[in-house]
C-alpha cells in the first residue's frame, strides 16, 4: 500500500525513480568516478572543550591547569589515546582510533574564530556566516558554498543538494538556496498525511505562488519524496545494519548519523549536510575519562564510526568537519568545569583528508602564550581549513572563495601542510 | 460550554467597570490584536473586541488581574497534584528519588521515571491550558515571552522538577510588573541559579556551610551566571563590558545559593556569607565594597535600569510585538518610556500597542507563527474539545520548539528566519489536518466545522484561501483553513 502510493506520488509529480535496493549501491560504486564530492558539517553548539578532544598530554602546564579534571596519561588508567607523543585522543572517542591509523582522520589544534567574543551566540553566528566580527551578514557560508559548487554534469540540482538534519534550519544555511531539512529520528523516511494525494493536491493549489511558504511548501514536497525513495529501498536498512555487524544502533546522534549515511548513500545528489549537537557548555563537573563530557563524546565517536563505515564507497569522497564555536578556559573553574575561552580544536574526517596529523602551530598553554592570559590562543583561522577544504576537496576556484569568506585573505597551503591529500 | 459563557459575562462585567467609552473597532483591527496581545480568536472572540473596540480591549488585557479564569479552567488547574509544590517539597522528592535509585534499582528507577513523565505532562497542562483558554491572553503571551528571555532548561538535573514553580513564582507574577522585581524573582529561584551555576560559584578557598549540600564540592568561581545576567537578560551583547567585568560580577554574585535545610519559607534561596568573596571588585567602572549580599542586590539594580538594558528589553518586545525588524524609532521611544517609568513593563507596552507602529496595517498578519504560537493559536481556533495536551507537546517537539525545552539560556527566537523551514510547512500541515478532522493521538474528537472555524476567524483567512476551500470536499476545508498560509501568520 505504501509502496503503491509512494509509486503514485512519484510519477504524478513527475520525479524520475531512482534505481531501488542492491542495483542502487551498484549504480553509485559503478559512477564513482564522476560521483560529486561531499562535505558534512557536524557543529557542537555550546563549546566544546578541545583540551579534552585532543588533549596535550605531554604539556605539563596543561596538568598543573588542570588538577582535577586533566585526562591521564597514555597507558595510566583512564588515559588518553596516545596519537603522535604530543597529544592524545579522549578514551570515550576510541571508535575513531582505527580511522586515526587508517589516515582518514586528522585534527587542526588551536583553531577558531580571529574574533574573540565569549558569547555562545553571537560566536556561532560568526563561525555559521563565515564573517567574524560582522553581524550584518544575511546568509550562511554553507548556502553560499551551494552557489559556487561547480555544477553537477548530471542535469538540475536534486531537492535533496544540501540537507540538514533537524527540524529548524540553522544559521549556517541561511540564504537564497533551497535546503531540505530531514527530521531526526524514524520519521525520516515516514510518509505523512500530506502523502494522500487528495490532501497533496489541495493544499498544492494553496501554495502554488512565488512567496517563501509556497516555495518552502514545495521544496518539502520534493525533499519528503526523494528522501523517502531512499530511506525506504529494499532492504537497503538491512545492508546498512549488516554492514556494521548487525548492532543496533542507540538513539540520538549514533542513530541519526547511520540515517544520513544512509541517506547520502542511496542518493547521489546529496552534496552538503549539515547536523548540530548541543550539551557541550561544561561549566560544571565536566569529569575526565568518564562524566559529562565523556558521556558526551561517548556516542558522537560511535555516531561518526558508524557514518563512515555505512557510508560505504561514498566515504571516499567525502569531509567530515566537527566544529564549535569556541574552545574552554585552559584552567578548570571552582567547580570542577571550563568557562569560556577562545581557541579549540576542529576534527577532519573522510577518505580524502590527510589524517593522523594533528595539524596546526601549537601554541603552548605556558602563561604568556595563552590568549588574555587566559585561553588557548587562535594560531589557524577556521576558514583557512575550510578554504582548503573548498580547494582540494570541493575543486572550488579561488576566484569563489570570496564569495565563500568575503573579507578573508587565505592563503595557499605549502605542500608541508596540506589538509587534504594530493 | 456553559464555563465559557460564564467567563464572558464575568468579562463583560469587568467591561462594564471601565469608564472609557467603546469605539467598535474594524475587524482587521480586531484580529491584529487578538493575534499580536494573545493567542489569536477563539469562537466568538473577533465579534466582542469589535463591539468593545481595541482601546478598550488592551486595557483590560494589560490588566489581567481584573479578568477572572473560567471557573472550570481555574478548578482544574488548582487540581494538578504539583500545583502548589514548594521550592523545597520539589528539590527533597527529587533528591530522594535520585538516592532511591542509587539504593534500589530497576524498581525505584522506573518509579522515578513514571513520576518525572507525569511531571512533564503537569507543567504542560498548565502552561497549554491557560494559553488557550485564559482570557488574560496577554499575560500569557508575557509569560512565554519573559520565560524565554529567561529561560532555564527542562532537561538539566533538578531543573527537571523545578521549571512548573519557576514560572508560577519567578516569572508569572511579575510579567507586566516592575522588571527589577522579575530579574530579582529569577536571580533568586533554584532554577536559575542551577541551570547557570551560580549556586556553586563561591570565592577561591572559602569554606563550605554547614548544611550546604552538594554545593559544598565547589572551590572557586563559576562565571556561567554572570555572563548571561549581563549578555541576555540585561544589558545585551553589545551592551559594553568586558570580560572582567564579567569575571568581577561572578566575585559579587558568589555565595548566592540555595539549601532547603536551612530555610523555612516559600523561598530556598541563602546567601551563604562565608562563601561569598569579599574582597573589592570593580565592575562597569566603579568600586564595590565588602556588603554582603546587598552588593548583587545593587548589581542587580544598576542593571535592570541601565539605558543598555532598556534598548535591549525594548528591541526584544518590538521585536516580538511588532516585527522581526522592529522599527528603529519605536524601540528608542519604548526605551525612552521604560526608563522614565523606572522599568514598568506594563508602561513599555502600553506605549508599544499604542504606537502607530504597532497599529499600522503594514505589519497585520506579517509575524510568522513559532510552532507554539501555531499550535496554541489552532486549538484555541477550533476550541479543541480534550484537555489531554500529549498531542500537543509531542507536536511541539517535533517542530523543534519543546515546551521548557530550550537547552541554551537565550530561549527560542521569534522571527521567520528561525522557524520557517520546508519541513516546518508540512508538519504544521499534518497537524491542522489531524486536528481538525479529529485524529490527533488523544481521545478522538467531532471533526471540525469548516464553517464555524470560518466564522471564528473571519478576514484572518483571505478571499483566496476560501475560494481554494471552496473548490475542495467538504472533509478538508477545515484542515485546509488552519493548514494555510493565512494562519501561519499572526
Amino acid at each position: 500500500m505504501l509502496r503503491r502510493d509512494l509509486l503514485q506520488l512519484a510519477v504524478q509529480g513527475g520525479a524520475v525513480l531512482l534505481p531501488f535496493g542492491p542495483s542502487a549501491w551498484a549504480a553509485v560504486g559503478e559512477s564513482r568516478a564522476a560521483a560529486p564530492p561531499r562535505l558534512v558539517v557536524i557543529f557542537l553548539r555550546g563549546a566544546v572543550d578541545g583540551l579534552s578532544v585532543v588533549v596535550p598530554h605531554a604539556d605539563s602546564a596543561y596538568h598543573a591547569a588542570r588538577p582535577s579534571i586533566a585526562l591521564a596519561r597514555p597507558g595510566d588508567d583512564g588515559g588518553v589515546l596516545d596519537l603522535d607523543g604530543r597529544f592524545g585522543l579522549h578514551p570515550a572517542l576510541a571508535p575513531l582510533m582505527p580511522l586515526w591509523q587508517a589516515g582518514q582522520l586528522g585534527f587542526v589544534q588551536a583553531c577558531g574564530s580571529p574574533d574573540a567574543t565569549r558569547s555562545h551566540f553571537d560566536a556561532q553566528d560568526y563561525m555559521e556566516s563565515g564573517t567574524p566580527g560582522r553581524k550584518s551578514t544575511a546568509d550562511g557560508w554553507l548556502n553560499r558554498l551551494l552557489g559556487v559548487l561547480p555544477p553537477d554534469q548530471a542535469g538540475p540540482a536534486p531537492a535533496t543538494r544540501a540537507v540538514s538534519m533537524g527540524p529548524v534550519l540553522p544559521r549556517i544555511y541561511a540564504g537564497r538556496h533551497s535546503v531540505a531539512n530531514v527530521p531526526l529520528g524514524a520519521a525520516a523516511g515516514k510518509p505523512t498525511l500530506l502523502d494522500r494525494p487528495q490532501v497533496a493536491e489541495a493544499f498544492g493549489r494553496l501554495y502554488g505562488g512565488d512567496d517563501a511558504l509556497s516555495r518552502a511548501f514545495r521544496a518539502s514536497r520534493q525533499s519528503h519524496q526523494e528522501v523517502m525513495r531512499s530511506m525506504n529501498g529494499d532492504g537497503l536498512e538491512r545492508e546498512m545494519q549488516a554492514a556494521s555487524n548487525g548492532a543496533p544502533l542507540p538513539n540520538g546522534f549514533p542513530d541519526n548519523a547511520a540515517r544520513l549515511a544512509t541517506l547520502m548513500r542511496s542518493d547521489a545528489g546529496v552534496q552538503l549536510a549539515f547536523m548540530d549537537l548541543g550539551g557541550w557548555d561544561t561549566h560544571a563537573n565536566q569529569g575526565a575519562a568518564s562524566g559529562q563530557l565523556a558521556n558526551r563524546l561517548g556516542p558522537l565517536g560511535q555516531g561518526l564510526s558508524a557514518f563512515a563505515t555505512r557510508l560505504g564507497p561514498v566515504w571516499e569522497e567525502t569531509v567530515v568537519v566537527v566544529m564549535s564555536e569556541f574552545g574552554r578556559t585552559v584552567r578548570q573553574n571552582g567547580n570542577g568545569g571550563t568557562d569560556h575561552g577562545h581557541g579549540n580544536v576542529m576534527w577532519l574526517l573522510g577518505g580524502r583528508v590527510a589524517g593522523g596529523r594533528v595539524h596546526g602551530r601549537w601554541p603552548g598553554l605556558d602563561d604568556a602564550a595563552l590568549h588574555e592570559g587566559r585561553d588557548l590562543a587562535v594560531t589557524t583561522d577556521f576558514r583557512q581549513v575550510l578554504v582548503e577544504i573548498g580547494e582540494r576537496h570541493l575543486r572550488l576556484q579561488d576566484a569563489r572563495m570570496a564569495e565563500l569568506f568575503p573579507g578573508f585573505a587565505f592563503r595557499a597551503p605549502g605542500a608541508a601542510q596540506r589538509l587534504m591529500r594530493a | 460550554m456553559k464555563a465559557r459563557v460564564l467567563a464572558w459575562a464575568l468579562a463583560c462585567a469587568a467591561f462594564a467597570a471601565l469608564p472609557a467609552q467603546a469605539q467598535p473597532a474594524s475587524e482587521a483591527d480586531a484580529l491584529h490584536v487578538l493575534n499580536r496581545l494573545g493567542y489569536g480568536p477563539a469562537p466568538g472572540d473577533l465579534a466582542r473586541v469589535r463591539q468593545v473596540g481595541i482601546d478598550r480591549y488592551i486595557d483590560e488585557q494589560l490588566h489581567p488581574e481584573r479578568l477572572p479564569l473560567p471557573a472550570d479552567l481555574a478548578q482544574r488547574l488548582a487540581a494538578l497534584p504539583t500545583a502548589a509544590a514548594s521550592q523545597r517539597e520539589l528539590i527533597t522528592q527529587y533528591r530522594e528519588a535520585a538516592q532511591a535509585v542509587k539504593d534500589g534499582g530497576d524498581e525505584a528507577r522506573a518509579a522515578r521515571r513514571e513520576a518525572l513523565r507525569q511531571l512533564d505532562i503537569e507543567s504542560g497542562q498548565a502552561r497549554l491550558w491557560r494559553a488557550a483558554r485564559s482570557p488574560r491572553q496577554l499575560e500569557e503571551r508575557m509569560v512565554d515571552f519573559w520565560f524565554n528571555h529567561f529561560n532555564v532548561f527542562v532537561g538539566k538535573g533538578l531543573d527537571r522538577v523545578l521549571v512548573g514553580n519557576y514560572e508560577r513564582e519567578a516569572i508569572r507574577p511579575y510579567a507586566m510588573g516592575r522588571f527589577r522585581d522579575l530579574l530579582g524573582a529569577t536571580a533568586h529561584h533554584p532554577a536559575m541559579l542551577f541551570y547557570l551555576d551560580n549556586w556553586q560559584s563561591v570565592a577561591a578557598g572559602s569554606q563550605p556551610s554547614p548544611g550546604a549540600g552538594p554545593a559544598a564540592r565547589a572551590s572557586g568561581l563559576n562565571e556561567n551566571y554572570a555572563r548571561e545576567l549581563m549578555e541576555l537578560h540585561t544589558l545585551g551583547v553589545a551592551g559594553g563590558y568586558s570580560q572582567q567585568d564579567v569575571t568581577e560580577l561572578a566575585r559579587v554574585l558568589t555565595g548566592w545559593t540555595f539549601a532547603p535545610r536551612l530555610t523555612t519559607g516559600a523561598s530556598v534561596f541563602v546567601f551563604d556569607a562565608r562563601r561569598h568573596d569579599r574582597g573589592d571588585k570593580f565592575w562597569l567602572g566603579q568600586r564595590i565594597g565588602d556588603q554582603g549580599q546587598a552588593e548583587g542586590e545593587r548589581a542587580l539594580d544598576l542593571l535592570a535600569l541601565h539605558p543598555a538594558t532598556a534598548r535591549h528589553l525594548s528591541f526584544q518586545l518590538a521585536q516580538y510585538f511588532v516585527a522581526d525588524q522592529p522599527p528603529a524609532a519605536l524601540v528608542d521611544r519604548l526605551a525612552q518610556r521604560y526608563l522614565a517609568s523606572g522599568g514598568d513593563i506594563r508602561a513599555l507596552l502600553q506605549t508599544l500597542f499604542a504606537s502607530p507602529e504597532f497599529r499600522s496595517p503594514k505589519v497585520h498578519g506579517q509575524k510568522f507563527k513559532t510552532p507554539y504560537d501555531y499550535v496554541v493559536s489552532s486549538v484555541r481556533a477550533t476550541d479543541w474539545p480534550t484537555t489531554d495536551v500529549r498531542p500537543l507537546l509531542g507536536t511541539l517537539r517535533q517542530l523543534g520548539m519543546p515546551l521548557y525545552g530550550c537547552q541554551t539560556p537565550d530561549g527560542y527566537k521569534n522571527t521567520q528566519d528561525a522557524w520557517l523551514n520546508p519541513d516546518a510547512i508540512t508538519r504544521r500541515i499534518a497537524f491542522a489536518t489531524a486536528l481538525a478532522s479529529g485524529r490527533l493521538p488523544a481521545a478522538p474528537t467531532p471533526p471540525v466545522d469548516a464553517h464555524v472555524l470560518l466564522a471564528t476567524l473571519g478576514g484572518g483567512i483571505s478571499p483566496k484561501t476560501r475560494a481554494a476551500l471552496a473548490e475542495a470536499t467538504p472533509e478538508l476545508q477545515a484542515p485546509l483553513a488552519l493548514g494555510s498560509p493565512d494562519f501561519m501568520h499572526r
